[in-house]
């Protein structure tokens, strides 16, 4: 087990290393533009980009400058502990601005994990024992229009539908509610047609997904053991089948809060909520290159943290892993 | 109780597949995999529908000017101011206007046969360059092993680990600057969200083309090959190659519909298709700020999207149902 | 006064089809027998000759949308085919167990063994979890497995082929059921574990009064532990009689077939093995007539529009075969099979005899 563990931090290392140099590439390197004159603002003069130039060391060949930037964003290494930017255009550090935004983007993403898995698990588990009635068939077909729908679409829908200000039934609060909630609960309020926008996609990957898994799962030969034992048929569906099916679910749920946690770009934007995602968005208008660099950066790098603790995690699950 | 054990303990005890169990008397009805896998499809009716209606589309997108000129439909750039109303709102669905106008007068179903242009042009070139380069690179990985194979497969275990949007994202805004990037080589625009496209892809399918390059190398009938004396390229064509033709389309059917959706986020997000070039996703965007009083510029571009992606995962889930019957998908 | 006690199964006249897409499936297509305490009884013939489907349906796990199941199966006197699912659970595990043939698949990846076993213990007794426990340990080691109570804290993959299948056994045994129904049992193991797996189902039968099904395609599995033997070809039995008759004065070509194809030892060694010409034939659409008469190499005219019933041979009534062939052509055709000469050979020395005659 330890041995595992040691293997996939080697890896993870590994990973985050070639993920900083493909950034770095990705946004140092590949942009035909000069970034100390993006910076300078309006008709720069040339002292102003020369000074810029050299006060981000944007004067030092790449490879160097490739080398200050792992110093900078690594937390004891670098001159002002970790660092990943200034913004071209708010004129303040990157790193801050996205951890002021976190929490609602964890907000919305823990709220939309719930509901998505409480929808989805129980969806898939029944349209896989109940295979070809017509609740597989509906539910599986409305499964497809939810996963065929862009998320935006969705959203707008939901905003012109239920919006309390110019929706047709207006109940819900919409666009920019988030923003102006103050309390708890009114945030909570304001996320709900974000959760279940969010949730809609994802529930119908879900259960999808597990139905698949189940229906291959109860075909395995440890099913029928389990049955010529006389268990009931429910201590088979659950501990024997959904217990081994719901594996890769847990993969892939690592994977999908990872994901979101670097910003629900989509989501955000439709429904105005200041998260990262949000932030991401407004910085790639206005071309501010080191803001969507910082928050690609932090995106990938929970990816690659989640990937780690589920590969973990299915060690637990999975007995046969460990070695 | 739906158990399904008896019939199908059965059916996979015998080494043979139902077909040949169906040949009951005389010699066994040989049937190319080809013409299997048609005759399933065939019977999956809702596939067929939505099969229908990808070619029907792309025949639409295809004749989309000579549609134009039929109907006396206007061009999807000529604004029409006339039919902004007298605030400057755009005016709904009309006989002039099938999908009404958008905020600058322009007819919503020119710009939406436009927009299938776009959608189906960078699925197919998208998905057909990744598929080729990861059939390519698996076929490499997967046959030569050795040093090339590590480095293969190290470089898309990475890929495989970036999250996908994030560095199209990535991609898009970086060469979105007006200067482009690669020393102006790429500007933002078609060709961008076909190299993302490309890019997110071919770890894909390079994986698992490697897996089935290095377990197909271990059948028999790659040894009979090479005992015959037969060339790597010879083995690479004629052995491998055909074996790989069905997973190769049922992956390519799956991808098609994520690349759609792909694209019209990243249009969507300002950093796909420019402008005046009409996409789905960034007439979506634009949709987002007049869609309460106009809501035909969101409702028309979203359904074309839904139902276009719709229909390729039918035609997708039908395709592997047909080549795997014995698979847990729909039915 | 003595009544003979029934058997304790007793299957008649058992049909099980399964309606697919491609056709009805026969899988079962009237098969009858009975199998009394305490005895052993072999099942031998091809995939594909049903001999796994009807042990299933004899426990109820073939029951589905799809499946048409007629005729009686009884068990101590209890109607199995028409009781509720309810019942039947009551039952698996409990009265009648079975084990399989790949006891890697065949156990739960994620559990440990003793908790798989334990849990058997659980669904039938009214018992604590360390009593299970307690249990599940006995039985592991009463099946050989030495360190029994480490070894019930281990998983699956952690055992060695021949021990999984003692875990099955065990697992099964640990109700006391009445009946193993053993489907292939040592088919995924070593040659020189099979011995000893046969040997423990023996020994745990002896010591248990338990009766045995086995289900197998190997005639030397049933030749020592069987006391009867019925041989299944394409959806029904061709042959019963205790075992010294089959491997003595065998009446069916089939039966002569799977004789003759088994390697022995004292065989010379450049002689042919004799394989069964063709395959097993399609359930969905069965040959006319004897559904073996496209591989029997004394073949007919009329075995091709006629269907053999299994009847008793003559003198021996509990001897049964269903072969269209007259009963003094058989024996003759088995006098000269036994001295060595080949199916072909002894066809037609004996229609000659027969013309002459």
């Amino acid at each position: 087990m330890a041995a595992y563990i040691a293997r996939r931090l080697v890896w993870v290392v590994f990973l985050l290393f070639a993920i900083t140099l493909i950034t770095f590439i990705l946004f140092s390197v590949l942009p035909a533009g000069d970034p100390a004159v993006a910076r300078a603002g309006r008709q720069p003069s040339p002292e102003l980009i020369e000074s810029i130039r050299h006060q981000f060391g944007l004067d030092k060949p790449k490879p160097v400058q490739f080398i200050n930037y792992i110093g900078d964003i690594l937390p004891f290494v670098g001159h002002n502990g970790v660092y990943f930017g200034f913004s071209y255009t708010n004129n303040a550090e990157v790193l801050p601005q996205i951890l002021d935004r976190l929490p609602t983007t964890i907000f919305l993403t823990a709220g939309a994990v719930v509901l998505w898995l409480a929808i989805g698990i129980p969806i898939g588990v029944i349209s896989a024992v109940k295979t070809g009635s017509w609740l597989d068939r509906l539910s599986m077909g409305v499964a497809l229009i939810f996963i065929s729908a862009p998320v935006y679409f969705l959203g707008l829908v939901a905003l012109y539908l239920f919006d309390d200000k110019i929706g047709k039934f207006p109940v819900l609060p919409g666009n920019s509610a988030y923003g102006q909630a103050h309390s708890f609960p009114e945030k909570a309020e304001a996320l709900i047609m974000p959760w279940c926008v969010l949730a809609a996609s994802f529930a119908a990957i879900y259960a999808r997904f597990l139905r698949g898994n189940l229906i291959d799962t109860l075909q395995e030969d440890y099913i029928r053991t389990a049955r010529a034992k006389g268990l009931s048929e429910r201590r088979v569906v659950f501990r024997h089948g959904v217990r081994a099916a719901i594996t890769p679910i847990v993969t892939l749920l690592g994977l999908d809060i990872g994901i979101l946690l670097g910003g629900a770009i989509l989501t955000e934007t439709v429904f105005n909520i200041p998260g990262i995602g949000r932030y991401a968005y407004n910085a790639i208008n206005v071309s501010d290159l080191p803001v969507i660099q910082g928050t690609v950066l932090f995106g990938a790098f929970f990816i690659v943290m989640m990937s780690l603790i589920v590969d973990i995690l299915y060690a637990f699950i999975d007995p046969r892993v460990r070695y | 109780m739906s158990t399904g054990t008896g019939a199908s303990d059965l059916l996979q005890a015998e080494d043979s597949g139902i077909d040949e169990l169906v040949a009951g008397e005389g010699p066994v009805a040989a049937r190319s995999p080809l013409q299997l896998f048609w005759r399933r499809f065939r019977k999956d009716k809702v596939a067929l529908a939505a099969g229908t209606f990808i070619v029907l589309l792309v025949l639409v997108a295809i004749f989309a000017p000579l549609i134009r000129k039929v109907f006396d439909i206007p061009n999807p750039n000529d604004g029409n101011t006339a039919a902004l109303d007298d605030f400057g709102l755009p005016s709904g669905p009309s006989s002039q206007h099938w999908f009404g106008v958008d905020d600058l007068g322009r007819d919503i179903f020119s710009r939406v046969l436009d927009g299938a242009r776009v959608s189906l042009l960078v699925a197919f070139v998208g998905t057909g360059l990744s598929v080729l380069i990861g059939v390519t690179m698996g076929m490499i990985a997967g046959f030569y092993r050795g040093w090339v194979d590590t480095i293969i497969a190290r470089l898309v275990d990475v890929l495989l680990a970036f999250p996908v949007l994030l560095l199209g994202l990535g991609l898009a805004s970086a060469c979105s600057t007006k200067d482009g990037c690669l020393g102006g080589a790429l500007e933002p625009g078609l060709k961008v969200v076909i190299t993302i496209i490309v890019i997110a892809n071919w770890p894909y399918v390079a994986r698992i083309i490697r897996g089935q390059v290095l377990s197909l190398r271990e059948k028999e009938f790659v040894e009979a090959s090479k005992s015959l004396g037969a060339s790597n390229s010879r083995i690479i064509f004629r052995e491998i190659l055909p074996n790989l033709v069905a997973p190769i389309i049922v992956y390519a059917t799956l991808f098609i519909p994520a690349n759609i959706l792909l694209e019209a986020s990243l249009s969507f997000l300002g950093v796909g298709v420019q402008p005046p070039q009409a996409s789905w996703g960034q007439m979506l965007s634009d949709a987002s700020t007049i869609f309460q009083s106009a809501w035909w510029y969101m409702v028309f571009p979203g359904l074309a999207l839904l139902f276009t992606v719709l229909a390729f995962n039918l035609v997708g889930d039908g395709m592997q149902d047909a080549l795997n019957p014995k698979s847990s998908r729909s039915r | 006064m003595d009544t003979p006690k029934a058997p304790l199964l007793e299957v008649e006249n058992l049909q099980v089809h399964f309606e697919t897409d491609d056709g009805l499936v026969k899988a079962v297509d009237g098969i009858s027998y009975s199998v009394e305490r305490g005895q052993t009884f072999g099942i031998v013939g091809e995939s594909g000759s049903g001999k796994s489907v009807s042990s299933l349906t004899v426990m109820g796990l073939t029951r589905s949308r799809n499946a048409r199941i007629s005729g009686s199966v009884r068990f101590d006197g209890k109607d199995l085919l028409g009781a509720s699912e309810e019942d039947m659970r009551q039952v698996r595990g409990n009265d009648i167990a079975m084990i399989f043939q790949d006891p890697l698949s065949s156990l739960h990846p994620f559990y440990k063994v003793g908790k798989q076993i334990a849990e058997a213990v659980r669904s039938h007794r009214d018992v604590s979890k360390a009593q299970a426990w307690d249990r599940a340990v006995e039985m592991l080691g009463l099946v050989g497995i030495p360190e029994p109570r480490r070894r019930a804290d281990s998983y699956p993959h952690e055992f060695s082929g021949g021990m999984r299948q003692r875990a099955m056994i065990a697992m099964a045994l640990a109700n006391d059921p009445k009946l193993l129904i053993a489907d292939e049992p040592t088919t995924a193991l070593d040659v020189t574990v099979q011995a000893q797996i046969l040997e423990l189902i023996e020994h745990l039968q002896d010591e248990f009064d338990t009766a045995v099904v086995v289900i197998t395609h190997d005639l030397g599995v049933v030749a020592e532990m069987a006391d009867d033997i019925a041989v299944m070809y394409a959806g029904r039995i061709v042959e019963k009689a205790d075992t010294n008759t089959i491997f003595a004065a065998p009446e069916h070509p089939y039966t002569w077939g799977l004789l003759s194809s088994i390697p022995r030892l004292d065989s010379p060694r450049d002689e042919d093995l004799v394989p069964i010409a063709g395959r097993p034939p399609s359930l969905i659409t069965l040959p006319s007539g004897c559904s073996f008469h496209p591989r029997c190499p004394y073949v007919r005219e009329a075995h091709k529009r006629i269907d053999p019933k299994l009847e008793p041979v003559p003198g021996h009534p509990d001897h049964e075969v269903a072969c269209l062939l007259p009963p003094e052509t058989r024996r003759r055709l088995w006098a000269e099979l036994q001295r060595g000469v080949k199916p072909d050979a002894a066809r037609q020395g004996v229609m000659r005899e027969e013309e002459a005659a």
